[in-house]
């Protein structure tokens, strides 16, 4: 039973880590994309689209990829090019990735989908306890921690990784030494909407295997929260991407358990949760100032 | 080719204009395209969409119904989005303003006056404030940002709506659907004309359409809130609060948004159910960037916004395409405005070939 309840904590906690640490490197580089939202739940509808038509649901999860990847560059061009304001620009992206994947999506309604196998491997996932929680997973949970282990030594250990901290921090000093200010964030959005678009294939392949409207549920933006609940930093992103999908998981056995309180209380937790998260985390204004990157959200018109 | 950017020394007036007008071609001509994929007659599914709607008497009060609430929010929101705070979760302030305004058709429903009708929006107004009051409290106390906050307080809000539907409110003679008793009449936002539907809603969405513009073009707090979106830093020098103008913009708007859903439910529903908005507060931000954030502006807007509503609801029926598509053509028109917006403040050079080496540099 508790080993069951993990493994679904597990599930849960993996598209938000996902989506969280793609939207974690796109702000570094001083780009604040809004459209996580639209951009999981275009990744959801195309790894659907293309699991179901390939029959081949590891094909799925590349529709996913690039679809999410292919979307946020529509973001990249109004704000990267055209200098459009980043917020509105990212609320835009997230109203249009709704209605588009409805569209796309209204034919697979109701079909049911096809679940990503796990890949187990031998002797490690018969650990008693851990070893079917860490070791007979689908790909897209190896994917997380191996992006949160990359991204954590690109962002640190790396000379571009530098550089792109430096573009988040100061775009006009980082240009002024002849960065590719505007290239960099466009590779750094692109990066974000993979991996939203990665998130939202492990909606419709793993966590539900079928496409249904609307069903990234504010997922998109509990993972914005939880860039600022890491401050910026990616294994901070795994713990509280550990932490909101726990609360997710236990919220649903509470309903299933009926405690007395009425279901839509519970319903309400996760978005509470990330509410309480966020005023402990930005009440120090100091830290916050420190963390944030400072670019973050600032238009940027290279001079010549 | 490239695209390179130089600031205008100011903002291009022709551009203020032309660039919605642009923008809405744009979403036609893609529009055209998105039909011609799902394999209709393009030209045929714009007519019907955005045409058809417009001849008939009841669809014009209809197109008054959606526009109210749009209007109504949008305006609001431009307030907060030129003053930098960045209120997204309208459609929560819709929902609990419609519940506050229920409180007393609800539970009271014996209690039959003239008087019930004004409190009902007040409250409504009140309930809407309140609610915008809480990103406002943690933005100003706790330097949270208002983003994240009010959206998540959007679905908390939907969740309350549910539990008092299915819960506490649910009509006990309702055959068990989700929906609380039926308002009284009294209680019920007269309708304007005899010939249809429209009620008194569109008339609050433009008083307050040409209130605000009035406030913003005439008054010391339009000022304050231009200055202080524009620079914070410019605005504490004139001796006005940023952590005020927060307070100020999101209650504002948070009240016009409840007043949009007192209104909706008392004057186009008649109870409280679970679901009462198709999405206003989020299609109402669309609404106010069409308009350019000016007050005016939005009220031709809202009523485009609305129209993509109805024409969706039509074009269902006539051409058999789903009312999805007006999701679409609404994130469309939203893309479309902010990228021709551009034009306003940048003069835009296309660059053929590879440019000389200097500006190849980013």
């Amino acid at each position: 039973m508790f080993e069951a309840i993990l493994l679904t904590i597990v599930t849960a906690a993996t598209p938000l880590v996902i989506a969280a640490v793609g939207e974690l490197v796109t702000e570094r580089a001083g780009v604040l994309n809004l459209g996580v939202e639209g951009m999981m739940i275009m990744g959801a509808v195309c790894a659907f689209a293309g699991s179901y038509l390939t029959g081949v649901p590891l094909l799925g999860v590349l529709c996913g990829i690039l679809g999410g990847a292919a979307f946020s560059l529509l973001f990249g061009f109004l704000t990267l090019t055209l200098v459009a304001n980043q917020v509105a620009t990212g609320l835009a992206l997230t109203l249009l990735g709704l209605g588009l994947s409805g569209q796309i999506g209204e034919s697979f309604v109701g079909i049911p989908g096809v679940k990503l196998q796990p890949i187990v491997f031998p002797i490690l996932s018969d650990i008693p306890f851990i070893g079917r929680l860490l070791f007979a997973q689908d790909i897209t949970f190896y994917l997380s921690i191996a992006l949160i282990i990359g991204v954590h030594w690109f962002l640190f250990k790396s000379r571009t990784g530098l550089k792109m901290r430096a573009i988040g921090d100061n775009h006009g000093s980082a240009h002024a030494l002849g960065i590719h200010v505007v290239r960099t964030r466009y590779l750094a959005v692109m990066f974000g909407g993979a991996c939203a678009g990665l998130a939202g294939a492990q909606l419709s392949l793993v966590y539900t295997p079928q496409w249904v409207e609307n069903m990234a549920a504010g997922r998109g933006w509990i993972a914005l929260a939880l860039v600022v609940f890491a401050s910026w930093r990616p294994w901070r992103v795994l713990a509280g991407g550990y932490i909101f999908g726990a609360v997710g998981i236990l919220q649903l056995h509470a309903q299933a358990l009926g405690i007395g309180v009425p279901s839509q209380f519970l319903s309400m937790l996760p978005y509470a949760v990330t509410i309480v998260v966020l005023i402990v985390i930005s009440h120090n204004r100091r830290t916050t100032l420190i963390n944030t990157p400072a670019c973050l959200g600032k238009p940027f018109v290279p001079d010549r | 080719m490239r695209i390179e950017l130089e600031r205008r020394a100011s903002a291009s007036g022709l551009f203020s204009v032309v660039s919605p007008i642009l923008a809405l071609t744009l979403t036609l001509l893609s529009g055209a395209l998105l039909f011609l994929m799902l394999g209709k007659d393009p030209l045929h599914a714009l007519y019907s969409f955005f045409i058809d709607p417009l001849l008939e008497v009841w669809s014009l009060h209809e197109l008054a119904i959606k526009a109210a609430p749009l209007i109504l929010i949008a305006v609001g929101l431009s307030v907060c989005y030129r003053s930098n705070n960045w209120n997204i979760g309208a459609e929560g302030q819709f929902t609990i303003g419609a519940i506050c305004g229920s409180i007393l058709p609800v539970m009271v429903p014996q209690w039959h006056s003239p008087m019930v009708l004004p409190l009902m929006l007040l409250m409504g107004m009140l309930g809407g404030a309140l609610y915008a009051g809480i990103p406002a409290l943690l933005k100003t106390r706790f330097n949270t940002n208002e983003i994240l906050t009010s959206l998540m307080l959007v679905y908390i809000a939907q969740l309350f709506l549910d539990w008092l539907t299915r819960g506490l409110w649910r009509d006990p003679k309702g055959f068990n659907f989700p929906q609380t008793v039926s308002f009284a009449p009294e209680a019920v936002l007269p309708e304007l004309l005899e010939s249809g539907r429209a009620h008194w809603s569109i008339v609050f969405a433009l008083v307050a359409a040409v209130a605000i513009w009035f406030m913003m073009r005439f008054m010391l707090k339009g000022f304050e809130v231009t200055v202080l979106g524009r620079s914070e830093r410019a605005g504490r020098f004139a001796g006005f609060s940023a952590r005020r103008m927060v307070w100020f913009s999101m209650m504002l708007s948070g009240a016009l948004a409840g007043l949009a859903g007192i209104s909706e439910v008392s004057g186009s529903i008649g109870h409280l159910q679970p679901s009462i908005s198709p999405g206003y507060g989020f299609t109402a931000i669309i609404v106010a960037f069409l308009g350019r954030l000016n007050p005016l502006g939005i009220i031709a807007s809202g009523f485009v916004l609305a129209l993509t509503y109805l024409g969706g609801e039509a074009a269902q029926l006539s051409i058999g395409v789903s009312d999805k598509v007006t999701r679409v053509f609404q994130g469309l028109i939203l893309f479309f405005v902010l990228s021709c917006d551009t034009l306003i403040l940048y003069r835009v050079r296309l660059i053929f070939g590879a440019g000389r080496n200097v500006e190849a540099r980013s």
